[in-house]
């Protein structure tokens, strides 16, 4: 008769399970984000962009540095689709190889600033008091420094010389946007574990004796982060624009990385005679920033049930 | 309300000291030599140098020099840069320019983005939102640079509606299309926000009430419910201004603009640390004097903030 009653009561349990398994923030999120068309065409078109940058040589034949003078400034044809500019560069092969080094950018600059915000805005939030006083204004004082400005005034005082090799040219650009990127993502983070701190967990933690670095680890972070991902992903797309901004400006990545930025702000010097030079590179760039921001939008509006 | 701008005024001291000490610093580390060139192929007599080096307090370590630089910005003198002018003069003739652009972008992306903002929020899911979304989306992708110099070309050159560069007097009608290019991508985000709060703000149980009592849709969403989703894009519309103030550099580039921007710009390449550090002591300055501003602002629009 237990028995009988125990089966029945598994077997109505069973078919509702999936609604009254507690579910963590993240996959509450994911169980919105898979039926977003949204997220997918944004996911694909960055999946796209990453083995862009990863295998240049999937997509074409071509030699980036091979510049053929004679057909300098060659509109697109059916044999060049998108053309040549005025060195003779195929800008189909320049552009396939210059998403490297923007997503390579965009990614590390992301990374750095996130890990550099996540750090100070939970141990200023964890602890408070004077630390938090102290780490607030370092803030402050980064966050009133303009941004491009002090992007000019770095990359000036640190030029690149014809012998700067790829690494050096791209780390600097990574390094001037993390140094004046992280603000921002300390301030939310610092938002986000105030909030999480005086919940009933954390106290029982707490409570229990847990170490700081379990308290943060286990029962902060994972309830804290998800404001820093949405704005992260975001963040990533400004920043390939922002590199864009900075090679325009004469300062950003130069000889011998290849980059959209660099072929942008060439093409807009021939904006009248080679309109093409610009049309492409500014596409793939815009295309790229673009699937960055889609994603944070529609992973925002996953975790943020208010603006469903 | 007294004692909290006080407090906040107290707090803007180190962030002003630290802010200027680091440009200070780096500016003055920028690799070069002021005297260079000075006194054409040959080089400037002992006396000069001696004379230029004690004027500028070139021997002093950079901290003795910055205080003593401080100490006369603190009593109105800005100094005079490398080529004997003085920067004041500069910037008074370069301000008011700055502003008008600034101004000419902050009226373009307040009307039209609030605009676009409410029409897709009234028709949630209609086809005007899902237009309003996908161009704001595509304005925030493509850089500011691609979008000043194309409609550079195309307006003012093919076109020619417009002069396509400023005159240094730059009048209010020179100013327009290169402010448009500036409020561009702010426009994009007030029209989102507005958006978002209006969309969330309708489902609000005053708005419920409102419309049980009978009243206009007209009436419901203008006067009730715009008025409370109008509250974040003030704010934002605010800091924005004082990011613009010192932000433009880059419009300000594309359509020759003698603004702030480029002042500093140009100083940053001449190597010419006082007019620098000058110009950037005021950006930041008004640029903290707004956010003061916008907090404020905030407790007066939403009588739950308070600042006591």
């Amino acid at each position: 008769m237990t028995d009988n009653v125990r089966t029945v009561v598994e077997t109505t349990e069973k078919e509702p399970a999936d609604k009254d398994v507690p579910r963590s923030l993240f996959s509450d999120a994911w169980r919105e984000l898979k039926h977003r068309p949204m997220f997918w065409i944004s996911l694909g078109m960055i999946l796209f962009f990453v083995v862009m940058a990863a295998v240049p040589s999937l997509f074409t034949r071509g030699d980036p540095t091979e510049a053929i003078l004679k057909l300098g400034s060659t509109p697109p044809s059916s044999s060049q689709w998108f053309g040549r500019d005025l060195q003779g560069y195929d800008i189909y092969t320049r552009t396939i190889y210059g998403a490297r080094a923007s997503i390579l950018v965009g990614v590390f600059a992301t990374l750095l600033t996130s890990a550099i915000g996540v750090v100070i805005g939970v141990i200023a939030a964890f602890y408070g008091g004077i630390l938090d006083t102290i780490m607030m204004r370092i803030t402050d004082i980064f966050f009133a420094i303009p941004f491009l400005l002090g992007g000019i005034l770095f990359m000036s005082s640190f030029p690149n010389t014809k012998d700067s090799t790829y690494f050096a040219v791209v780390g600097k650009v990574v390094l001037v946007l993390s140094i004046l990127g992280w603000p921002s993502i300390a301030r939310l983070m610092r938002g986000s574990v105030l909030q999480v701190k005086p919940n009933d967990y954390v106290q029982a933690a707490r409570a229990l004796g847990a170490s700081p670095w379990r308290v943060i680890r286990s029962h902060i972070l994972p309830n804290a982060w998800a404001p820093v991902i949405v704005v992260s992903m975001i963040n990533l797309g400004a920043f390939i624009s922002a590199e864009a901004s900075l090679s325009f400006l004469g300062i950003g990545l130069t000889y011998p990385a290849i980059s959209w930025g660099v072929a942008i702000s060439d093409a807009l010097t021939y904006i009248r005679t080679a309109p093409w030079m610009l049309l492409f590179p500014s596409l793939f760039l815009s295309l790229a920033v673009l699937a960055f921001i889609m994603l944070g939008d529609v992973i925002r509006d996953a975790f943020d049930p208010k603006t469903r | 309300m007294g004692t909290y701008i006080v407090r906040r005024l107290l707090q803007m001291i180190p962030v002003v000291i630290g802010a200027t000490f680091i440009i200070f610093v780096m500016v003055f580390a920028l690799p070069g030599d002021p005297l260079a060139g000075k006194c054409g192929e040959r080089p400037c007599p002992a006396a000069y140098v001696q004379k230029f080096t004690e004027e500028h307090n070139l021997n002093d370590p950079v901290p003795i020099r910055y205080v003593k630089y401080m100490g006369a910005i603190a009593k109105g003198d800005f100094g005079t840069t490398y080529q004997g002018q003085k920067v004041s003069d500069e910037l008074l003739r370069r301000y008011p320019i700055t502003v008008r652009l600034s101004v000419i972008a902050i009226v373009f992306e307040l009307v039209l983005g609030v605009v676009a903002g409410v029409l897709a929020g009234i028709r949630r899911g209609k086809f005007i939102d899902n237009l309003v979304l996908v161009s704001t989306l595509v304005i925030i992708a493509i850089p500011t640079f691609v979008i000043g110099s194309v409609s550079q070309t195309l307006f003012g050159i093919k076109l020619g509606w417009v002069k396509p560069t400023v005159s240094s007097a730059a009048t209010w009608s020179e100013l327009m299309l290169p402010g448009m290019v500036l409020g561009a991508i702010s426009l994009a985000y007030v029209a989102r926000l507005t958006r978002t709060n209006l969309v969330e703000n309708l489902r609000a149980d005053y708005v419920r009430t409102a419309i049980a009592k009978g009243l206009t849709r007209r009436r419901t969403i203008g006067l009730h419910t715009l008025r409370n989703s109008l509250i974040p894009v003030v704010t934002f519309v605010g800091a924005d201004f004082g990011a613009l103030l010192g932000g433009a550099i880059i419009t300000e580039r594309i359509f020759n603009i003698q603004g702030v921007g480029g002042y500093i710009v140009r100083g940053i390449t001449a190597h010419d640390g006082v007019a620098v550090v000058g110009a950037v002591t005021i950006l930041v300055l008004v640029y903290l004097f707004m956010n003061l501003i916008v907090d404020l602002l905030y407790g007066v629009l939403d009588p739950r903030i308070s600042h006591d």
